[in-house]
């Protein structure tokens, strides 16, 4: 295969990972709301419809547990479903269906029945969007053994990482951050990127680590943009996929610096976030020169447009937790 | 109200061909299919009363028997194919049974070895569901996945009148109808939701009369009349596999012991409704008919009851047998292959064994 260079969004991206996988495997097949001739309210399923036909690709009824559920019977039957749901406040109906089938499914029948599902959640916040439209859910599923959890931070990521959930055997709650839908980057096709569980240091850096995933990613290596100008240099991980958790990708970069701080927008009050700083200690106390810090969203319901930007970690915030690092011992 | 829409309405009584007296009310089936039917029934009825026994034994943990409802359960299974699939909830094991589940592996979930102790794809039947209600959209989705490769499979969905009144059991109806899933609804109504009646699950006419809200027709049926249960669900069986989309169907039956072996339903029923029910018993009424007939001898009645003592042994030696769970068991099936951090935590209780051990 020539390699052919692409500049796409991660919009643009998401859609041609699904493109080509239904062009790949017949299998495929994609449902959910308003996803066949709208192409989704995000357009990440645009021309699907027209190209595979209705059968592949097709609008359902607005009822997310329905549609969820009819995804684990056709996984059941020999199909690998991919499901939208409209938003992440709107997936909530389906939890039952997620919590107590999609993930218990191959523990339940002990291996025999396997659920090859892609369930994708336009995520978390930062667009504006009015209330329950930008929610952080994924410690709802992360705490939900049986699934993957995925969140891509780059467009060649989120080609890569839903390619590989749609031809995952297990159900891949993955988590495509709505702000990061317009942000472009050239991608290098055929796509070379680690596999679901792998985490991957965006930044090099020496003095302390920052741990992202996700919306988060970009504020992270933006902090890391403006320490470098201020002479601290902060290395940045970006974990890819929260469940499976890369330890060891994580722990290696938090001991060669000795500090650390986790950024998530999501409520930190038993969040991801808080599961991250206590595993990195519990594995790296003895590297470690201070506490690590989260900077993640405050334990508040998800706010109004305008008071939203106090809510999301932003630079000035990270770079003050950097700064609590105790550099002065 | 237009053809279409009353084509959509159940019969205002349910349908009955053989009555409470052994009595022919209708077109009957023939008496091989009947006298086929009245073995599994008391075959059924015969592992229902073991399994609540090996309960007070202490071999399962709990029973949410269908005695009295073994019509129900005989017909569920006996009108599918091989190839079509069965959606059982946890009251629905003889239903599985009766569809090649072995008893001792579909009663493995209420033994505690395991959650499903059956291959589903072997004679597909889906796991028990105990979320009321959420196995309905699985049913549709199997069936949608069928019907787009172009198979005639049949999905039978079964729920009780408690399960109608779940979300699951809309959207499940509404997508089938949608989607025209050939999906057979089959409602056992047997009045109560451990001691909930029916009059607090639904103010509609009957539970039939929903079908018409998503497009389904929707039949009304005696649940212990095993005439009719065959040919009703049958006719839906046949209508599914057609191409003429998803079928509703209510039995009229009742529960007649008590939710499971931990209920006590003397706090919320009259022991005289129990009675009541007696009198329409679905086996009694099926002998009677058949002996009526001349169709059923003593001997072949003998013979029914020993393949029921046969299975019930069968379920006993089963059940007694204890099997030592496997630790490891509990990481095994999370993920196709285990997580790094599940391989950490199976070392741990491999370790706490071993420790075990050298104590």
């Amino acid at each position: 295969m020539i390699d052919v260079h692409e500049k796409l969004s991660m919009a643009q991206a998401l859609n041609r990972a699904l493109r080509d996988a239904m062009a790949d495997d017949p299998s495929v097949v994609l449902f959910g709301e308003d996803v066949g001739a709208l192409g989704g309210v995000f357009r990440i399923t645009d021309g699907l419809t027209a190209e595979f036909g209705e059968a592949r690709c097709f609008d359902t009824p607005l009822a997310e547990s329905g549609i969820v559920g009819m995804a684990v019977g056709m996984a059941m039957n020999g199909m690998r479903p991919i499901v939208e749901m409209q938003f992440d406040a709107f997936a909530y109906p389906a939890f039952e269906q997620i919590v107590s089938h999609v993930a218990k499914m191959r523990n339940r029948t002990r291996g025999r029945v396997s659920l090859p599902m892609v369930i994708r959640v336009p995520y978390a916040g930062g667009i504006g969007g009015v209330e329950h439209h930008c929610d952080s859910s994924e410690a709802y599923y992360a705490h939900t053994p049986g699934l993957h959890v995925v969140a891509p931070a780059t467009p060649a990521d989120a080609y890569a990482l839903l390619r590989e959930a749609i031809a995952a055997p297990d159900p891949v709650v993955f988590l495509e951050p709505k702000k990061l839908y317009w942000s472009k980057e050239e991608i290098e096709f055929p796509v070379r990127a680690p596999g679901i569980g792998t985490a991957v240091v965006r930044r090099a850096g020496t003095d302390a680590t920052l741990i992202a995933y996700g919306p988060s990613v970009p504020v992270a290596l933006e902090a890391a943009e403006v320490a470098a100008s201020e002479g601290r240099s902060l290395q940045v991980v970006d974990l890819r996929s929260i469940v499976p958790f890369d330890d060891e990708t994580v722990c290696a970069a938090v001991r060669s610096t000795g500090r650390a701080v986790v950024v998530a927008e999501s409520a930190g009050f038993a969040g991801v976030a808080a599961e991250i700083a206590a595993r990195v200690t519990e594995r790296c106390f003895t590297s470690l020169a201070a506490p690590i810090r989260r900077v993640a969203g405050f334990d508040i319901p998800y706010p109004p447009p305008k008071l939203e930007h106090f809510q999301l970690p932003g630079v000035d915030r990270v770079l003050d937790a950097v700064d609590d690092l105790q550099w002065e011992q | 109200m237009t053809p279409d829409s009353r084509r959509l309405l159940p019969s205002d009584a349910p349908v009955t061909l053989i009555d409470a007296t052994g009595e022919a009310v209708g077109a009957v089936p023939d008496d091989a299919t009947l006298l086929r039917s009245l073995g599994a029934l008391i075959t059924a009825r015969r592992l229902n009363d073991q399994a609540y026994a090996l309960v007070r034994q202490g071999r399962l943990a709990v029973y949410p028997s269908s005695h009295g409802q073994e019509a129900c359960q005989v017909a569920a299974a006996q009108v599918l194919d091989a190839a079509d699939w069965l959606f059982p909830t946890y009251r629905d094991t003889v239903a599985a049974v009766v569809k090649g589940v072995d008893p001792v592996e579909a009663l493995s979930l209420l033994k505690g070895d395991w959650h499903c102790g059956y291959d589903p794809y072997e004679h597909r039947v889906a796991p028990h569901a105990t979320p009321l209600a959420t196995q309905l959209p699985h049913a549709v989705g199997v069936a949608h996945a069928a019907r787009l490769r172009g198979e005639p499979t049949v999905v039978m969905a079964m729920c009780g009148d408690g399960g109608t009144s779940e979300g699951d059991f809309h959207e499940a109806l509404n997508f089938a109808a949608v989607f025209q899933a050939p999906v057979v609804f089959f409602v056992q109504n047997n009045e109560y939701a451990i001691s909930v009646p029916l009059s607090r699950q639904s103010a509609a006419p009957s539970l039939a009369h929903k079908g018409i809200g998503y497009g389904i027709p929707g039949e009304r049926v005696d649940g212990n009349d095993m005439a009719a249960l065959l040919t009703v669900l049958g006719a839906a069986v046949q209508r599914a596999r057609a191409g003429e989309g998803p079928q509703l169907v209510e039995a009229h039956t009742y529960r007649m012991q008590a939710h499971t072996n931990a209920d006590d339903a003397s706090r919320y029923r009259d022991e005289a409704d129990v009675e009541a029910w007696v009198q329409r018993d679905p086996i009694t009424r099926l002998r009677a008919y058949l002996r009526d007939r001349g169709a059923l001898t003593d001997d072949v009645d003998a013979g029914f009851t020993a393949d029921a003592e046969r299975a019930a042994a069968h379920l006993r030696d089963g059940l007694n047998q204890d099997i030592e769970p496997n630790p490891e068991d509990l990481f095994a099936y999370v993920y196709a292959s285990a997580t790094p951090q599940l391989r950490e935590q199976a070392a741990l209780v491999a370790d706490e064994l071993s420790r075990e051990g050298a104590r």
